[in-house]
């Protein structure tokens, strides 16, 4: 290389040092953010079973949720289970309410009318994700809690209602994510099934679903991880009965409602609030979870032709 | 197989438009049965269209218009019912399609549309129509491998099996070769020659060598018209139209 080209190639690694520098920068402290939460919620919810002496087995099966007061033995009533069944439960309930659906919609919206797809519904459901919970939550009070009441009886608060509101919230998420997996399919694919003389909907259900079943599943899963974390919308109808769900329609309660209703309430260093700090803990494993499964779909789904 | 039900194709002043485009003009050809058609022409001439007509895979197409008659046999394939119909015409793609199923379901996918059938039905057409496109001996072994994992090549002939499986009276083949190397070339060719004993094939083509080698009739195609058709041998020696000769001549396409 020359001198003078060499000259002029130094000001330019100048910069491309100082790009380096700032991006590695942000990727730094993103990084030690997120550890740090990580680090603060774990080192909090673990004092519940270090400092405050309950078994994790106590936690993790008791069935009775009182923190104020202990059992016969002294140990706090910290019984975790009913707030674990009522978060699986409604994360499960309202991903089956919510699929039929989001299918059913993605699939029109990719194969059956694109035009209307692209130009109504789509900006439509883009519409639904900017809605903040507590109107989700406010619409349910009005509406589903009474329908609920109407033919269950009770009070019309508890899992199906939170699932119902929750199945509205997570809709949008998975039905985008849903067409995108769809679309995903390669063309060559549904040309090949019609040009075997197959129907439209004989090639939805035997080339295009199959193939798009990893993305698919990646939507729900991610539709999943948005319902399990949600907080606000499911405090507002689930009941917050923190008791075993014994049926869809009596009060229930979830790990995020009993944190919100609770944590304002609790001095710091109780055993109340570094109890409430595990089940945060719980919903931020299970978060990850969540997301390790969606990596693990991804690397097996990505090889394809 | 069974064989010798071929039946001829044919087109009568076809007009094909896609929204305003005009993109085939006129066109008017006999595709006879048992014989091998090529269609030539350069890049965006009509081809490609042309064979969509003939199993109305155009009919997907938002805003194409065909405007002509369109026979299969003596029938006018605007009186059979699509799905019938593209039973009956097969396609092969340019690329090589196979569904990401195994090697099996591939082979079985048209037919298991059509209704339930024995395993014993569904066997018997797997190994038949694998040995016919000779890909039979390589993957007899590994029929539950998925489709994709095969060579290009590989690839190509099942898809050929696959469309061979419902037992089609026509195979459109859409530049097959074009994605594929020499040796499977040659491989896809000699099979197109083999199945015109009991098939009418139309096949497209980029590559002017592959017409001669196995055509029986070429049609040579310019900005969607039909510039001149006639037996291979005499277009490719004698061409009637400068047209033909220079596109043939390598002056432009
Ligand atoms: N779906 C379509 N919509 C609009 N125009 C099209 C469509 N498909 C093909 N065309 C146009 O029609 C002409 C012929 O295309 P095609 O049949 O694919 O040509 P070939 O196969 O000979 O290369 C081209 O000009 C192409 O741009
Ligand atoms: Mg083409």
């Amino acid at each position: 290389m020359a001198k003078g080209e060499e000259k002029a190639l130094r000001p330019k690694r100048a910069i491309e040092r100082r790009g380096l520098a700032i991006t590695g920068a942000c990727v730094l402290l993103v990084a030690v953010l997120v550890l740090t939460l990580i680090f603060m919620v774990a080192s909090r919810g673990l004092a519940t079973f270090t400092t405050d002496g309950t078994p994790f087995a106590s936690f993790m099966t008791g069935t009775t949720w009182n923190p104020h007061q202990n059992d016969a033995n002294g140990i706090p009533l910290v019984g975790a289970l009913p707030m674990i069944a009522g978060s699986f439960s409604v994360t499960l309930l309202s991903c089956l309410i919510a699929l039929p659906f989001a299918l059913g919609s993605a699939i029109f919206v990719v194969e059956v009318n694109p035009t209307f797809g692209t130009r109504v519904f789509q900006p439509l459901t883009e519409l639904l994700v900017g809605i903040p919970s507590v109107v989700f939550g406010l619409v349910g009070l009005r509406i589903i809690v009474p329908w609920t009441r109407s033919w269950a009886g009770g009070t019309g608060y508890g899992i199906l209602s939170g699932s119902i509101v929750l199945a509205f919230m997570i809709l949008p998420t998975v039905t985008s994510l849903s067409i995108d997996a769809i679309r995903a399919v390669p063309q060559s694919y549904r040309d090949g099934s019609y040009g075997l003389g197959c129907t439209r909907w004989q090639t939805i259900a035997h080339v295009v679903l199959p193939s798009a079943s990893s993305g698919i599943l990646t939507a729900v899963i991610l539709g999943m991880t948005r319902a399990f974390g949600e907080a606000l919308a499911v405090q507002m109808v689930v009941g917050n009965a923190a008791q075993i769900p014994t049926s869809l329609t009596t009060p229930a309660a979830t790990l995020t409602s009993v944190i919100t209703t609770s944590m304002g309430n609790e001095a710091m260093g109780t055993v109340y609030n570094d109890v409430l700090w595990s089940l945060a803990l719980v919903l931020l494993i299970m978060s990850l979870v969540f997301i390790l499964i969606i990596h693990i779909i991804g690397r097996k789904g990505a090889p394809r032709g | 197989m069974m064989a010798g039900h071929s039946t001829s194709m044919g087109v009568e002043d076809v007009n094909l438009y896609y929204g305003d485009f005009h993109a085939l003009k006129d066109i008017t050809l006999d595709m006879p049965a048992n014989q091998i058609t090529a269609l030539i022409g350069p890049s965006g001439c009509g081809k490609s269209t042309l064979l969509r007509c003939l199993d109305r895979m155009n009919d997907r197409v938002q805003g194409c218009r065909v405007e002509g008659r369109i026979t299969l046999g003596d029938e006018d394939i605007k009186d059979i019912d699509p799905y019938d119909l593209r039973r009956r015409v097969g396609m092969v793609f340019q690329h090589p399609n196979p569904f990401p199923l195994t090697i099996y379901e591939n082979v079985v996918y048209g037919l298991r549309r059509q209704g339930r059938r024995p395993k014993s039905e569904l066997d018997g057409v797997v190994e038949s129509t694998l040995r016919r496109v000779g890909l039979w001996d390589e993957v007899k072994d590994k029929l539950k491998a998925s489709g994709l994992s095969l060579s290009g090549g590989q690839q190509q002939r099942l898809c050929i099996a696959r469309a061979l499986a419902v037992d089609p009276e026509v195979l459109l083949m859409d530049e097959p070769t074009s994605a594929l190397d020499p040796i499977s070339t040659s491989l896809v060719e000699e099979l197109a020659s083999e199945l015109a004993h009991d098939h009418t094939v139309v096949i497209v083509t980029h590559n002017m060598q592959q017409a001669a080698r196995i055509s029986n009739q070429t049609a040579f195609f310019y900005l969607g018209e039909l510039v001149e058709v006639g037996p291979t041998a005499e277009l490719f020696v004698r061409p009637k139209k400068k047209q033909t000769e220079d596109y043939l001549t390598g002056r432009f396409g």
